[in-house]
């Protein structure tokens, strides 16, 4: 249930403007890739090209090739839908759906795309995914409750199991921890251990030690000034980029030495 | 300037004053009132009313400055001037309820509403608005039927279709500009067109529709164009995230979540339209039986029959007032409606 992900070449645009440029990097299949850089660098930006959610915003593009399964997600033919579909997306911010209870926001994927399911086959769903999200305990009793009643530590892992109930290739997380406080964070970062079994994972992180914790391999992504592209830096194997990084920036930003 | 920093001083505390002091002041200022308009020449309640509250303002204001200080007296101020301007706002509401209540119950009742106005004529004290009720009824709800979905997808077009450019600015202006049309305009707009198309022999409730739908449509678009703009972006990316089509999107997460604001929206245009006269003059016209058919035949609404009993004077003029009430209260029980759907449809569940 994972797939990897060759990324060649890759501009992203807003309009006119030149966001992140040439990006070449592999994202492994069961594993976490981190991407990390100051703020602005264009980590998001990237991030969001990899399920086409970047298009989103009026004149935003790319070109470039993304590379899941042979296919390449930037082809002629490829319906965003089906990439979003397979490559599932958790944001910054909780974004529960605020009219719906917890076990429809879990069903979320599968209710708002019209399809029927089965009682059984979805009471199963909603218990596997919020199993995997690590929320089941907390939340059996009151599935029904509005999900907005959750805290926001819960809030996200409500989201976590929103997004792998539709059991996508692959998870990307955007600063999923950056509105928790660290006992939620480590909850997360524990899902996140579990979750790369069946998973490829991508999270865009601020906080190194986490990079460092959580993740296999880590990309490092920087930008030359402000209105200039973002550019990644150097990427490799978690371990050797937080020991002996190979360029002199990645050493300054890692070491806190920055600027 | 120089380096040397005063010590921080404590806390100060403040004397306020006691709850009742208000009250007191409120009071003596009332007596005070009464007498500058005894003093003035004679004396009337507004008078009284008037030069109590401009007491009132002052003394409040001096008192508090003196024992609490500045700022204590400053929020005293706007206090009193807040409430002053509440108050004064709600003047013409009441006061307009109370007069169409009182003298409209002197006609209204059952067999008011069950009646139409055959064979009234003269100083007769029977006849009812039935006929103009079904009326008003089928030329709302047919102004409703081509307005509401039509507003709705021209809000959803401008909020989630339309690219920056002129063709979004010339719709959103044309809104603007159909919002300001005098409602005669739109009457006499509906007739031509009828005229022109059907023949200036047709008469029927759908005209009168039309012109409303004219009026009413601008209204939707407005509204439910700001709930829109309200459901947070991140809810639309979290659906197509989740692989959800554009389309859906926008029917079971945008417009699911604005619902309540959707619905208050086209309560506000219902009861924008629902009492026009003059469209509905030039329109439909008035007729004294009940007209089931909304495609045929004059038909009787509320607001021109209220025009016509009131124009003929003597005893008609009570069928006015009643007939006023009849539509105060449909207006209130469709709002008692869309605060029932509000209720049950918005999103629950607060931190």
């Amino acid at each position: 249930m994972s797939k990897r992900i060759d990324v060649s070449d890759l501009n992203v645009y807003y309009g006119d403007f030149l966001a992140v440029e040439g990006v070449t990097m592999a994202m492994e299949a069961r594993s976490v890739t981190a991407l990390i850089g100051p703020s602005g660098c264009g980590k998001s930006t990237f991030l969001r090209t990899l399920n086409r959610m970047h298009e989103v915003i009026p004149g935003a593009r790319v070109e470039g090739k993304a590379v899941m399964d042979g296919v390449d997600l930037y082809g002629k033919g490829v319906d965003p839908v089906e990439v979003r579909r397979q490559v599932g997306m958790v944001f910054q911010r909780p974004n529960p759906f605020p009219t719906m209870s917890i076990a429809d926001n879990v069903l979320a994927g599968v209710k708002l795309n019209n399809r029927r399911m089965p009682r059984a086959l979805a009471q199963e769903t909603i218990e596997k995914a919020l199993v995997g999200a690590n929320l089941w305990n907390e939340v059996k009793d009151r599935l029904e409750r509005p999900g907005s009643s959750l805290s926001g530590g819960q809030q996200q892992r409500l989201c976590i199991a929103r997004a792998i109930a539709v059991e996508p290739q692959v998870l990307l997380m955007d600063e999923p921890c950056s509105a928790l406080d660290p006992i939620s964070t480590l909850a997360i970062e524990d899902l996140m251990n579990e979750l790369k079994n069946d998973y490829t994972i991508v999270i865009v992180t601020h906080n190194m030690q986490q990079a460092a914790r959580v993740s296999d391999r880590t990309g490092f992504f920087n930008i030359a000034g402000t209105g200039k592209p973002g550019h990644l830096i150097e990427m490799d194997d978690t371990s050797v980029m937080f020991s002996s990084p190979s360029e002199k920036a990645t050493e300054d930003y890692i070491s806190g030495r920055f600027g | 300037m120089s380096a040397v920093s005063t010590p921080p001083r404590p806390v100060r505390r403040t004397r306020r004053l006691p709850s009742f002091v208000p009250w007191a002041v409120l009071a003596g200022s009332v007596v005070v009132g009464v007498l500058l308009s005894l003093l003035s020449g004679e004396l009337t309640p507004t008078g009284a009313i008037l030069f109590g509250a401009v007491v009132y303002a002052i003394a409040i204001t001096a008192i508090s400055a003196s024992v609490e200080g500045g700022r204590w007296a400053r929020d005293r101020l706007a206090t009193t001037l807040v409430t002053g301007a509440f108050l004064i706002a709600t003047i013409p509401l009441i006061s307009l309820v109370a007069l169409v209540a009182t003298r409209g119950s002197l006609r209204f009742g059952w067999r008011f509403l069950n009646d139409d106005m055959v064979g009234i004529f003269g100083a007769m004290t029977e006849g009812g608005v039935y006929h103009a009720i079904i009326g008003t009824v089928y030329v709302t709800g047919i102004a409703a039927i081509v307005a509401i979905p039509l507003g709705i997808l021209t809000a959803v077009y401008l909020v989630e279709y339309a690219q920056p450019g002129p063709l979004k600015r010339a719709i959103t202006v044309l809104v603007d500009v159909m919002t300001g049309i005098p409602s005669i305009v739109a009457g006499l707009f509906a007739y031509t067109v009828f005229v022109i198309f059907v023949g200036p022999q047709y008469k029927s409730a759908l005209i009168g529709g039309v012109a409303l739908a004219l009026l009413m449509t601008p209204v939707v678009v407005r509204s439910v164009e700001e709930m829109l703009r309200l459901v947070p972006n991140e809810l639309r990316e979290a659906a197509y995230a989740l692989g959800v089509p554009k389309w859906l999107t926008i029917v079971k997460v945008v417009l699911r979540t604005a619902i309540a604001g959707i619905t208050t929206g086209i309560m506000i245009s219902i009861a924008r339209v629902i009492g026009e006269t003059a469209p509905l003059l030039v329109t439909v016209g008035l007729v004294n039986n009940v007209n089931f058919d909304a495609f045929d035949g004059r038909i009787a609404t509320l607001p021109v029959y209220v025009f016509r009993q009131y124009a003929q004077g003597g005893v008609s003029v009570d069928r006015a007032w009643a007939a006023a009430l009849t539509l105060i209260i449909i207006v209130m029980l469709l709002n008692l409606v869309a605060r029932l759907v509000s209720k049950f449809f918005s999103p629950k569940g607060v931190r």
